[in-house]
């Protein structure tokens, strides 16, 4: 896309996150639609550009009363908000409509009315990799990680050190679900998942939702909030199958994704003030910071060891306590874009002093796809 | 003990050659004739160049353990902690599955050990590619 031609002018979550009984998923992606339209001081009327995933656009269209003349159903995961965002942009540029509403609801936790994921048994999925006992992210997200420390050296300690950091963040956030401070004993004494994760190295599963709307950069100065320019994008994909990822030390989606991002926006790393790593898992930000050249190959356990990515250290990452520690309904990407947003608005309940530019990369369906947008505060 | 039962694939016309070959004990995968490429998983046509000028070739069944969790958790027809494993074949290709013959501990599943093979009938039509230690 080209940099600095559209903002996003409205962001909100849903009132409530955590365990939402009271509210069905479509109602989770309507309740974070009016918090942003009310941000930005619109009426459904006023969005001619709908995208979501895990719900259709034309369910979220007609349940909120848009009549669009741009939609994207896009759905490759917890990342799919990372790719709308991009291809948004695209569509606003072309002049296929003028102001999108992108929305999120999941009810991860309490399953009111949620779309069934099985897999069909005649697909990749269901024929090669559903009869060895995978039982969802934590059986399949995880599988390449023993590679990746037999690799580097990397130890157990190294990869709990991350939900620790990330903890300190979350007690900083007054909406994180978990606040308390842990330790590495904690995370390496808790309960064990699927070896080598145990509990405190798996993301939440909470009830929630998201929304943001984007329109042009030049329509962006009317409205009530700040805009928040969008410098660079990138997205790609790989495969459904953990088993087929080429590398099992580096994701080629997010080296993909990344590089396109940057190479958009022109800014180089040192420029970067602020990152999200979406972190299903503990080990997501250590591909994540290689992946997008932050730290060479092998070397983001040690950088995050160092305090670096904590608070008061030269990169804050996962400011709002990420998925492990903050909130995580299934497809955490749309809260990665929304704590980037609230950062660039200078409204962040951990607000990063001056920051001007923000770095927010999402992961999709166990490493098969990727999103990395690119946020700023001023035109660069 | 396992409860329930694994859920088994259902193939396609496609794959019917991996899973006719699996229940006759061959581990099949396929060659491409114009680039030499060996791939899984199975589809008519070479990923890598495109050509749909491909054939069936039987595998070694020799492999090394490539990466795996242990599951600690209940799934159907299984019995935790069960490791779940990718191998990387001799040919080259990698591939989920389940490792047999020995403890479900990391202690036992060292990256890198030497695999072979096996093939575990579900019913009649199904026999899935298990893997076992070297002899």
């Amino acid at each position: 896309m080209k940099p600095n031609t559209i903002a996003v002018v409205g962001a909100a979550e849903t009132t409530d996150l955590g365990v939402i009984p009271g509210l069905s998923q479509i109602q989770l992606h309507a309740d974070a639609a009016l918090n942003a339209m009310q941000d930005a001081g619109l009426k459904a009327t006023d969005i001619d550009g709908i995208a979501t995933a895990g719900e259709t656009p034309n369910t979220i269209a007609h349940y909120l009363g848009i009549t669009p003349t741009w939609a994207d159903g896009t759905s490759v995961g917890g990342c799919s908000f990372m790719l709308h965002v991009r291809h948004a942009a695209a569509a606003i540029n072309e002049g296929l409509c003028n102001t999108v509403l992108i929305t999120h609801g999941e009810s991860g936790k309490s399953r009111v009315a949620v779309t069934p994921r099985p897999p069909f048994p005649g697909s990749l999925t269901g024929q090669f990799e559903a009869p060895f006992g995978v039982a969802g992210p934590p059986t399949q997200f995880t599988i390449p990680v023993l590679r990746y420390m037999k690799t580097y050296g990397i130890t157990e300690e190294q990869i709990a050190m991350v939900s620790v950091v990330q903890r300190e963040w979350a007690g900083r956030n007054p909406r994180a679900t978990f606040k308390t401070p842990i330790t590495v004993a904690d995370v390496l004494s808790s309960r064990m998942i699927a070896y080598p994760f145990r509990i405190l190295m798996c993301c939440l599963v909470t009830d929630g939702g998201g929304a943001l709307i984007l329109t042009s950069a030049e329509r962006a100065q009317d409205f009530p909030r700040k805009p928040v320019y969008i410098v660079g994008t990138g997205e790609s994909v790989e495969s459904p199958l953990i088993s087929q990822m080429a590398d099992f030390t580096s994701s080629r989606a997010f080296r993909v994704s990344g590089k396109k991002a940057f190479d958009e926006s022109c800014i180089k790393h040192g420029d970067v003030d602020h990152l999200m790593i979406y972190d299903a898992f503990a080990h997501l930000p250590l591909y994540g910071l290689e992946d997008l050249g932050f730290c060479k190959p092998g070397e983001a356990a040690g950088f995050i060891g160092s305090r670096a990515t904590a608070p008061g250290g030269k990169l804050p990452l996962n400011t709002n306590g990420g998925g492990l520690s903050y909130m995580h309904s299934g497809m955490y990407g749309m809260y990665a874009l929304q704590e980037s947003v609230r950062q660039m608005r200078g409204i962040a309940a951990a607000q990063v002093e001056g920051a001007k530019i923000s770095v927010c990369h999402g992961v999709g369906g166990m490493f098969a796809a990727s999103g990395t947008i690119i946020f700023s505060n001023e035109k660069i | 003990m396992a409860e329930g039962k694994r859920p088994l694939p259902q193939p396609t016309p496609e794959t019917q050659h991996f899973w006719d070959g699996a229940r006759a004990g061959e581990l099949r995968l396929q060659v491409c004739n114009d680039c030499r490429h060996t791939y899984f998983p199975p589809r008519p046509f070479c990923p890598k160049c495109s050509s749909r000028n491909v054939a069936v070739t039987r595998a070694s069944g020799k492999a090394k353990l490539h990466s795996y969790v242990i599951h600690h958790r209940q799934a159907p027809g299984f019995d935790p902690p069960y490791a779940i494993a990718v191998v990387e074949l001799a040919e080259g290709p990698r591939m989920m599955t389940n490792i047999v013959g020995c403890p479900q501990t990391p202690e036992a599943l060292q990256l890198d050990m030497p695999l072979e093979v096996t093939f575990e009938k579900q019913n009649d039509e199904i026999s899935l590619a298990l893997f076992k230690p070297a002899t």
